[in-house]
């Protein structure tokens, strides 16, 4: 470990405090810590993302200042935050977009892991902390899209809290437990805005877990060969990576505000500026576009329960994701039917999206026209979610269990060191 | 950056994904492609139209349509249409003190306990025409007008949807159409019945800068008017953008070029 001495306190103040709070050494541990050389840049979407993060934490701090959470003035008071409280008017479409551009950056992270085999042993932790911390940000994200109570925010809450009716037996009651009434009103906006406080410091919480168990096996790499010789496979984290992620960072920035100033509703629902109105159904309910695939498998199955269960077990499957892929060899760059069936998945993923914004019986394409009515017919949305519902499931009760045991893998590098050397030969 | 091929084109396809599955399918009527001064990332809004907007909210919309979220006084602050760079206080710009002066306002209670009438100020609401909602749909033949604060951003193009439903007015509904009960024509609006009646004539109102007050031209003007309305701090949020992206951009730089010295002797 010569090239990691280990934090060496200097001054006499820094050996006191070593001695009784080691806690600089904690944060030299945590940044001068072995990273593998080679990573590219889908791994910087984890700084990204601990940005983002802070950054909803702390317009959220400040948008709660303002925000009334009841019936009768959370939605002005949304108005009152960008018309005349400083700077309001950049802060509520940064939380807004912010939520998009977290989602977005999580998806990425999440793909890359499964690409890269960052789920496998020995990070199946690592893994199942990060699913966690996804479920969190479905239900923080949620709850947050309500609070603005418009007419999405209304009919979106009722539609989701709706779903738990469908358990036989404790529905009902569970349902009327969720909303503290008979249907969502004050109650229901008072508490999903406490639960949307609270939650975002409990994934605050789960991210350093999630650093923890980085930090035990250390980071994977697109290789998927774990280091050997710590000198010549990997490089301190600061100053090499802290920098290239703060690059990542800027350019990531970018897309946020060119959003943020210049299309901030382009991301949001006309609808939402509509006030909540019980009365007055939407013609199309749809949830924000990070929880459309999930809509898409809801609406897939005729029945209700069914497409509950099979909407929560799609997120269900990530948790036992790496026992499911069998294959020994982590990065599916090297895995040539993996690849094929990720990328497969990933456009599947991206269709379930596409077919969640839709009506089921809209047509993804037309074949012809009903004889009797002259309505056009063909492959609806209906049965376009179905069958990507079906390899959703497929990829990971299936295919990934069944190739890691007949897939013949590419030959992988000997080491980290040897497949960055400009002699290499290079990979795919 | 080691981005294959395959990478590439599923980054590509996800953000194509991502512009497809956001624009959600708009099955009313076609509407009609006319251009504002306040679209695109530079556009800002077009002052004397704004001011003409107003003169037509105030002699002609106001009369069912209410504004909740708005005080007067926003008509004279920066990006609003009467702002005066000598008055950036919108409660002493004179124009914004005379607008006030016009409307009346419900004050109270006083000592006595008694609620009572006074000139408005800039400071206040702009006042609604109707004291609540079911005396609005009484006046209405049960149709509800919709409040103008944030009209604009609640449909779908709606500085497009409102300039065509204004100006998509027919006398005779086509034939086939059974037009209920006072109700009007109106081909911009989803199965073309409509409550309100045709709410611009020409004429209706008299430009003082002399531009001709059509049909089209009002419904421009007051379209621009209430795209402010719904998003008073545009322009100050697009010039902040700018500023925001070219600190970025110079930021990357300068980020990229660090990234290359610290990287400069290391194979990776």
């Amino acid at each position: 470990m010569s090239s990691y001495p280990g934090y060496d306190p200097k001054s006499g103040f820094e050996k006191w405090l070593d001695a009784r709070l080691p806690i600089i050494r904690l944060g030299y541990d945590t940044f001068i810590f072995p990273t593998p050389r080679n990573l590219n840049y889908w791994w910087t979407f984890g700084a990204i993302l601990a940005v983002i993060l802070m950054s909803q934490i702390i317009t959220g701090i400040i948008l709660a200042m303002h925000y009334v959470p009841h019936v009768d003035l959370a939605f002005d008071s949304i108005q009152h935050i960008k018309r005349d409280v400083n700077f309001g008017w950049m802060l509520q479409p940064m939380h807004a977009v912010g939520a998009s551009m977290m989602f977005l950056a999580v998806y990425i992270h999440m793909f890359r892991g499964i690409y890269y085999g960052s789920h496998k042993s020995p990070r199946e932790v690592l893994w199942i902390v990060g699913v966690v911390i996804y479920l969190l940000m479905m239900a923080t994200g949620f709850m947050g899209y309500v609070l603005p109570w418009g007419q999405m925010s209304f009919w979106g809450a009722t539609v989701i809290t709706n779903l738990f009716g469908a358990f036989p037996l404790v529905g009902e009651s569970l349902t009327n437990w969720l909303w503290g009434g008979f249907a969502v009103d004050d109650p229901t906006l008072n508490r999903f805005f406490s639960l949307h406080f609270v939650l975002p410091f409990a994934i605050l919480g789960l991210v350093m877990l999630h650093v923890w168990a980085l930090h035990v096996p250390g980071n994977n790499n697109p290789t998927g060969v774990s280091v050997k010789n710590v000198d010549k496979d990997t490089l301190p984290f600061h100053p090499y990576y802290t920098i290239k992620d703060a690059f990542a960072i800027v350019v990531f920035l970018m897309v946020f505000v060119a959003f943020v100033f210049f299309i901030p509703d382009a991301l949001n629902h006309p609808d939402n500026y509509i006030r909540a109105n019980p009365l007055v159904t939407p013609p199309h309910i749809v949830p924000e576009w990070y929880y459309l695939p999930f809509y898409a498998m809801l609406r897939a199955v005729p029945n209700k329960l069914g497409g509950v269960i099979t909407m929560f077990g799609a997120i269900a499957v990530l948790f036992v994701l790496p026992w499911l892929d069998t294959s020994k060899v982590r990065s599916m760059r090297y895995r040539p039917l993996a690849k094929l069936f990720f990328i497969i998945f990933v456009l599947a993923c991206i269709g379930l999206g596409w077919a969640g914004a839709k009506s089921p019986t809209d047509l993804v394409f037309a074949t012809g026209t009903d004889a009797a009515t002259g309505a056009p017919v063909g492959f609806s949305f209906l049965w376009f979610a179905r069958i990507l519902t079906l390899y959703y499931y497929a990829f990971f009760v299936v295919i990934l269990p069944v190739l890691g045991l007949v897939e013949k893998p590419k030959d992988r590098p000997e080491s980290i060191q040897k497949s960055v050397l400009k002699s290499a030969p290079e990979e795919a | 950056m080691r981005l294959s091929k395959l990478t590439a084109t599923v980054i590509a396809t996800a953000a194509l994904g991502l512009i497809v599955g956001t624009a959600s399918a708009s099955e009313g009527p076609e509407l009609k492609h006319v251009e504002f001064s306040f679209e695109g990332v530079f556009g800002t809004y077009d002052k004397a139209a704004a001011q003409r907007g107003f003169q037509v909210y105030q002699e002609s919309c106001t009369n069912c349509h209410s504004m909740k979220l708005l005080s007067i006084r926003n008509l004279g602050e920066a990006g609003g249409p009467f702002y005066d760079e000598e008055h950036p206080n919108a409660n002493e710009n004179p124009v914004i003190k005379a607008i006030a002066a016009m409307f009346t306002v419900t004050d109270g209670p006083d000592s006595e306990g008694d609620m009572f009438e006074r000139p408005a100020k800039p400071f206040d609401r702009f006042p609604s025409p109707f004291a609540n909602e079911q005396a609005a749909r009484a006046s209405n033949g049960g149709a509800l007008p919709p409040d103008f604060s944030v009209l604009v951003s609640a449909r779908e193009h709606g500085p497009q949807y409102i300039y065509s439903l204004l100006t998509s007015y027919e006398d005779d509904a086509p034939e086939g159409v059974e037009l209920r009960d006072g109700m009007n024509y109106n081909a911009a609006f989803k199965g073309g019945q409509i409550g309100m009646p045709p709410p611009l004539f020409e004429d209706l109102v008299e430009y003082s800068d002399g531009t001709k007050a059509s049909v089209e031209q009002m419904a421009h003007d007051v379209v621009t008017f209430m795209a402010w309305a719904s998003d008073p701090k545009m322009e100050e949020r697009k010039r902040m953008g700018w500023m925001v992206m070219i600190y970025l951009f110079i930021f990357a730089l300068l980020m990229y070029g660090s990234y290359k010295a610290v990287w400069r002797d290391v194979e990776h």
